[in-house]
């Protein structure tokens, strides 16, 4: 039988445990694919980080290391600095990179740290049961924030991909989603950039993935999908935030590179 | 033999570290370990390595869990308060099985406590190092040789077993220079590492450094396992030395700094005719059992010297019973007690023996 389709042989074998219409899925056969693609499996080493994508280190056919919370980068930064030929690359969700982790990402990125950040943003927080996130948008309702994110007493959400383009040390920061086929394109490539740019020597590179969580918004996989394009995707628009291989400002939708 | 060289003690350690094969050093300044850090900045980039001044205890001890999951000999240093913030790594790495060296140059405490030499960690050392059922191999050093001595024995124990190591020092050690002397071209054993995250080249399954274990039954199984390493710790990797403690009725129990001032409350006893001596505690971690139950025939007490509010106390308490009485002298905070101290513990027990 002829093979039309097949998955990346960076996946495992193993099957995700992620919910239906979860997003987790997508990118990690983007990742798999691109580790394909470059033909670095063999040398890439895995970060998984506390949340739902902990159990990366299950599906991703690299090595893999598993971190505490947050602390993603920090671990990297020492799998790099003892293997500088391996192919370094973390996978964190919103609560991890952006609360507990802010300090770790902010000075891997600072540093210049020459590893691949995979960041998916989902607004909350997954595998806890649904709490507010640090990028919990303003009035959403959430298990800790029942009457909604009231920024008076919790504060605003927080925009990693433009904070972190304000600093030397990082190569690519681009904010993709994966909500139709143009900007799992997009996506992809974006994933691809940031790991070539690890193979090139330039630096610290994040991709950041407006994401869905349907169980924990209470919503369908679909209606999920148009909940983020309406309320996620104004906050956090799309585009590349900083890419030293160009000169570039931000951006709207689709970026420079779409 | 190789030429001596004076040196302080948080200076050997960062030579030893060298000489050990150790190419990858994490940390965050604190006193009084900034010796061995300014050490390390100066000489690991003349050999290769990695000097990497990180952003917090806590991402220094990270970077050693990715550093040593990939099979080099890592290290970290800090100071008490410091190491509490590295106590959720030290947790991982022990539940991942990595081995690394973790030095801590003790400081009163607690909070913010003093820059004064302490031996208040100990609890925290053998303990509670963290989170979790899990033990630290334990070093405790009482002079600047063996500073010197006990990196590379830290390194090779903790890869013989995979279990992190800690060489538990303190101001005084880390601060004061003494003569020491290394080998020359000491062999470095570094072992076949095939659990190691370094990229598998196609040529093996790949594999997970982790420490979650989700299924409850599997988890228990895991740490029975590694129970069964620290058994074999237990019965093969306890260290101590006896001093005068064949025919001693009073035996002093110290380790670190505390037991140098021991060690010379002993001698003036002897030479005041009070039959004294010394077990000193090289691995606090396994705890020196042997050595101390060797005495119990013959000693008719014991005396623990620490400087703290007493807390190793407890486990020779534990070795001891009811058999023979333990007594406590110790100071806190950043105090050194003096040998006069110490001698005037002994006489009053030496008088209430009479």
């Amino acid at each position: 039988m002829a093979v039309v389709f097949e998955k990346p042989h960076a996946l495992t074998d193993a099957p995700f445990h992620y919910c239906p219409g979860c997003t987790h899925g997508i990118v990690h056969r983007l990742v798999a694919e691109v580790l394909d693609e470059l033909g670095v499996e063999g040398n890439a080493v895995g970060v998984a980080s506390v949340g739902c994508s902990v159990f990366s280190y299950n599906y991703f056919n690299c090595d893999m290391v598993q971190a505490p919370h947050g602390r993603a980068q920090a671990v990297a930064t020492g799998i790099k600095r003892a293997k500088p030929q391996d192919v370094v690359f973390t996978y964190q969700g919103d609560g991890d990179l952006a609360a507990i982790g802010t300090c770790e990402t902010v000075h891997a990125a600072t540093r210049g740290e020459n590893i691949t950040v995979i960041f998916i943003n989902n607004a909350i927080y997954g595998m806890t049961g649904g709490q507010m996130a640090p990028t919990s948008l303003p009035g959403q309702i959430t298990q800790t924030t029942p009457y909604g994110r009231d920024v008076a007493q919790a504060g605003y959400p927080i925009r990693m991909c433009e904070m972190l383009s304000t600093l030397d040390g990082v190569a690519l920061a681009q904010r993709c989603t994966v909500d139709n086929v143009k900007h799992v394109n997009e996506t992809k490539k974006a994933i691809k950039k940031a790991f070539q740019n690890q193979l090139d020597g330039k630096g610290y590179s994040i991709v950041e993935v407006v994401s869905t969580c349907p169980t924990n918004w209470g919503l369908s996989p679909a209606d999920a999908i148009k909940w983020m394009q309406d309320n996620m995707l104004p906050y956090y628009p799309l585009g590349v935030y900083k890419d030293t291989a160009k000169s570039c400002a931000p951006t709207a939708e689709g970026g420079a590179e779409a | 033999m190789a030429e001596k060289v004076l040196m302080k003690g948080n200076e050997a350690l960062g030579e030893a570290a060298l000489r050990a094969g150790c190419r990858h050093f994490f940390g965050y300044p604190i006193t009084p370990q900034t010796e061995l850090s300014a050490y390390l900045s100066k000489n690991m980039p003349k050999v290769g390595g990695t000097f990497l001044q990180a952003e917090s205890e806590v991402a220094a001890i990270n970077m050693v869990l990715g550093a040593g999951a990939t099979g080099v000999r890592a290290m970290t240093s800090s100071s008490s308060p410091g190491i509490s913030l590295k106590s959720e790594g030290i947790s991982y790495l022990a539940g991942s099985d990595v081995p690394c060296v973790i030095i801590n140059v003790q400081r009163g405490g607690p909070g913010l406590g003093s820059i004064q030499p302490s031996q208040a960690d100990y609890w925290q050392a053998t303990k509670a190092t963290g989170h979790g059922d899990f033990q630290l191999l334990v070093f405790a050093p009482s002079t600047v040789q063996e500073m010197a001595d006990y990196v590379s024995i830290a390194f090779d124990t903790a890869e013989k077993y995979r279990v992190p190591a800690m060489i538990l020092s303190d101001g005084m050690m880390g601060q004061m220079m003494e003569p020491v002397c290394f080998p020359d071209n000491a062999e470095v054993k570094m072992v076949e590492k095939p659990w190691a995250a370094c990229g598998h080249e196609n040529k093996r399954p790949h594999n997970i450094v982790n420490s979650l274990f989700i299924e409850a039954q599997e988890l228990e199984k895991i740490v029975v396992e590694r129970y069964k390493r620290y058994e074999t710790i237990k019965a093969n990797e306890q260290r101590a030395e006896s001093y005068l403690t064949e025919d001693a009725d009073i035996v002093l129990v110290a380790y670190g700094a505390s037991s140098r001032v021991a060690r010379s409350a002993v001698d003036a006893a002897r030479e005041m005719g009070i039959k004294a001596g010394l077990v000193r505690p090289i691995t606090l971690w396994p705890f020196p059992v042997n050595a101390l139950e060797a005495t119990v025939a013959t000693a008719k007490q014991y005396l623990v010297v620490e400087m703290s509010m007493g807390q190793m106390v407890e486990d020779v308490q534990l070795v001891i019973g009811r058999r023979k009485p333990v007594s406590f002298y110790g100071r806190t905070g950043g105090i050194i007690p003096t040998p006069e101290e110490v001698l005037e513990q002994i006489k009053k027990l030496a008088g209430k023996e009479a």
